[in-house]
């Protein structure tokens, strides 16, 4: 998004390291290394393997491309830095994530020291049109290993490699692996290790180095890559199975109807088959705030676990095994090379509301969380395609409005069949309100991209890869990942706003007592927004609710847990009964239009804020969201109770 | 003149022009630079051989194979794609 921050230095030099040769690094050994290759190589499953649970995910300074390293320590107990960075075809500063690899490889790049070693990793069964990448890696004249990958697959489909002659040729040493099965992973410890003796590239003898074609001469590279794959290499057969897939997935009759069908089942099992989990979780808090009761003295700390912490964070972690189904699904599709047709299938649609199918990944991400879905806008070079996918990504119905949803719809909609024992209403006015977000999305995309955002010249362009297994153990580590993620959040954010709300509903003591809630700092705070809010159908309550959940939308779930348990002393009525008393069937309904439309969620924020660039889109967002929300729920209020009366 | 179908001017082919399964050579991209090098990077270098795989369901995007990978491309680029011969 934002201009490359160009270093001091802005042209790739050769190191001026004469001599040549071959110069072996033995100790000291490695410290940092940098895995680079294009998209599609396999370097993450490379990553995955070579480093396990030992990596951590974090963003670079100043921009939105999430920094993935991790660490292992080899068999002679020397300890490696792996940085997986992100896939590129080349150094040009031209997108965001070339801009983030050069700057790394070159040591440009704040935070991060500049790597001692390069691991090139390319598919083999892509040679010729994957070493282009290869020329200006080994321009920059640190020592490299080329890893190509995908030696099982290059096999099965009869291709052949000459790792030697291409070494020969490319003067740094080359091996062949499948990292998905883990095989020929040997010379890469070996090297990480320091035990492989590697030449440096740039001044070695081999003619074809010095005659490294300018990185930014696209034909020349190419024709460079040409030469190189030439008698090392015999291109595989191309993948029949690929072939015959997409003659069925992207069939005219059957691909949309495979489409629809994968896109239900997804939210059939996020919905059915994540309940029996959820209730295991639930009865989990619910236990665990009992014993808490029952075990502590009574004090002001035990009311704090049990009504604050229990009531607060307790709510919003049951919602830990849905998240996850979503994100294995994602997940699934995505490694498979699924996703890539989806967005090929989506792309005419999505034009007609002036977005491509590139937006269809990051809008169906959002269906989790608005967070990753805006970080994976990056992979649509389009600035303003991106900038509208970003905009309207958190209009659809994301994980955290579910606790307020099923909350607000079990309380207040009767359950009854609609369509015989296939849809109810309560399952109907779910639905409903996933179209309604995902209307306000399309709505605002069309707006945005007919004014505004008017789309420039930069045109869909989308490689599909070859389908592959998804494999289990990067399944698996992307779940742990991103239920870290989540609970993180839980155990602070939302933490410290149970604990606060909680201090702040006792506050202030009179004669060492607690006031009632209606008059403490909160029920003040709440009472002030009541007027505002009054239009809408909420009372005190819900306006404290409204306030908290600023910080996450899942929030007010905990916030009017911890309400009521203070305010009802025998709290065997729960959340919903206590709500049922306090909003008429119109507000009930205008709180479900507004959490639908407005932007409570302050990570969405900041990372919009990030990956713009600046205050403006998220301001304005915010904004937009916010009033359109106010604006609907008056509306649904007024409709509502109008009908009832 | 007539401008019947039938007997056409002379007219450069593009992509656009190739049947499923028909390849052909490029010969120029007539596109903005930044454009044209992303294309290039992905195998669309005037010389090489591209062969038109399929269509997405719904007509457009087209997919197009070059030098051993899937590139979906839609239309509106497809036909700024010169091919080697005319039609």
């Amino acid at each position: 998004m934002s201009d490359c921050h160009a270093g001091p230095g802005t042209s790739v030099s050769a190191s001026p390291a004469g001599g040549g040769g071959v110069v072996s690094l033995k100790a000291p050994a490695l410290k940092t290394v940098a895995l680079v290759g294009p998209p599609n190589a396999g370097k993450t499953t490379l990553f995955n393997r070579l480093t396990g649970l030992r990596q951590k995910v974090a963003n670079y300074p100043g921009v939105t491309v999430e920094h993935h390293s991790g660490r292992l320590t080899s068999k002679r107990g020397v300890e490696v830095d792996l940085i997986d960075l992100p896939g590129i075809y080349s150094l040009e500063p031209r997108s965001e994530d070339e801009c983030v690899t050069r700057d790394v490889l070159r040591g440009d790049m704040q935070g991060i020291p500049r790597p001692d070693a390069v691991l090139l990793v390319l598919d083999a069964t892509n040679l010729s049109r994957h070493l282009v990448v290869a020329a200006p890696v080994l321009g920059l004249g640190l020592p490299t290993l080329v890893v190509l990958n995908m030696a099982d697959d290059l096999a099965g489909r009869g291709g052949t490699l000459n790792t030697a002659e291409l070494s020969q040729r490319l003067g740094v040493p080359v091996v062949l692996v499948s990292a998905s099965k883990g095989e020929g992973l040997e010379p890469v410890f070996e090297f990480l290790d320091g035990s492989l003796a590697v030449p440096l590239p740039a001044g070695s003898p081999f003619p074809i180095l010095n005659n490294l074609p300018a990185g930014n001469d696209v034909p020349q590279c190419r024709a460079w890559a040409t030469r190189l794959s030439q008698g090392t290499w015999k291109a595989p057969a191309p993948s029949l199975w690929s072939r015959r897939l997409d003659a069925v997935v992207l069939h005219p009759l059957a691909g949309p109807l495979i489409f629809l069908m994968i896109v239900v089942a997804v939210f059939q099992a996020i919905f059915t088959g994540a309940a029996p989990l959820m209730e295991g979780v639930e009865a989990l808090v619910t236990g665990l705030g009992k014993w808490i009761g029952a075990t502590l003295p009574e004090s002001p700390w035990r009311d704090l676990m049990t009504e604050g912490v229990i009531g607060g964070v307790g709510g919003v972690v049951v919602f830990l095994p849905q998240i996850l189904l979503l994100f294995l699904f994602i997940g699934i599709l995505e490694d498979s090379g699924y996703l890539a047709r989806a967005a090929l299938i989506a792309d005419r649609t999505m034009a007609r509301f002036g977005l491509q199918g590139k937006s269809f990944i990051p809008l169906l991400s959002a269906y989790a969380c608005a967070v990753p879905a805006v970080m994976a806008t990056r992979t649509i070079e389009n600035k303003r395609d991106r900038i509208a996918t970003i905009l309207i990504a958190p209009f659809m119905t994301c994980s955290a409005r579910l606790p307020v949803y099923t909350l607000v719809i079990a309380a207040f909609i009767p359950e009854r069949p609609l369509l015989g024992p296939l849809l109810g209403t309560r399952a109907a006015a779910m639905i409903g309100l996933y179209v309604l977000g995902f209307a306000a999305a399309l709505f605002t995309a069309r707006a945005l991209k007919s004014s505004v955002l008017r789309s420039d010249g930069t045109p869909f362009l989308l490689e599909l890869p070859s389908y592959r297994w998804p494999m289990l153990r990067s399944l698996g580590l992307r779940l742990v990942d991103r239920g870290m993620v989540f609970l993180k959040r839980a155990g602070t954010i939302i933490l410290a706003v149970s604990i606060g709300l909680w201090i702040l509903a006792h506050l202030p003591l009179t004669d060492g007592k607690s006031p009632q809630i209606r008059d403490s700092v909160a029920g003040s705070i709440g009472r002030t927004v009541e007027p505002l809010i009054e239009p809408l159908g909420f009372n005190w309550k819900v306006g404290i609710g409204l306030i908290t959940s600023l910080a996450a939308r899942e929030v007010i779930v905990g916030t009017l847990g911890t309400i009521y348990g203070i305010e009802s002393e025998e709290d065997t009525q729960g959340l919903g009964a206590a709500l049922q008393k306090d909003l008429t069937p119109g507000g009930a309904v205008a709180l479900l239009v507004f959490f639908a439309f407005a932007m409570q969620c302050m990570s969405t924020v900041a990372v919009v804020k990030r990956e713009t660039g600046g205050w403006k889109w998220p301001i304005l967002q915010f904004s937009y969201m916010t009033g359109l929300a106010y604006v609907c729920a008056f509306a649904a209020n007024r409709i509502v109770t109008a009908w009832l009366s | 003149m007539q401008l019947s179908g039938n007997n056409r001017l002379p007219h450069r082919a593009t992509l656009l022009d190739l049947a499923p399964g028909e390849e052909a050579t490029l010969s120029e991209l007539n596109l903005p630079e930044e454009v044209a090098h992303r294309l290039m990077i992905l195998g669309f270098v005037p010389g090489s051989t591209v062969s038109y795989t399929r269509p997405a369901p719904g007509g457009d995007p087209r997919v197009y194979r070059v030098d051993g990978a899937d590139v979906a491309l839609r239309s509106e680029t497809a036909r700024q794609i010169h091919l080697d011969r005319s039609m």
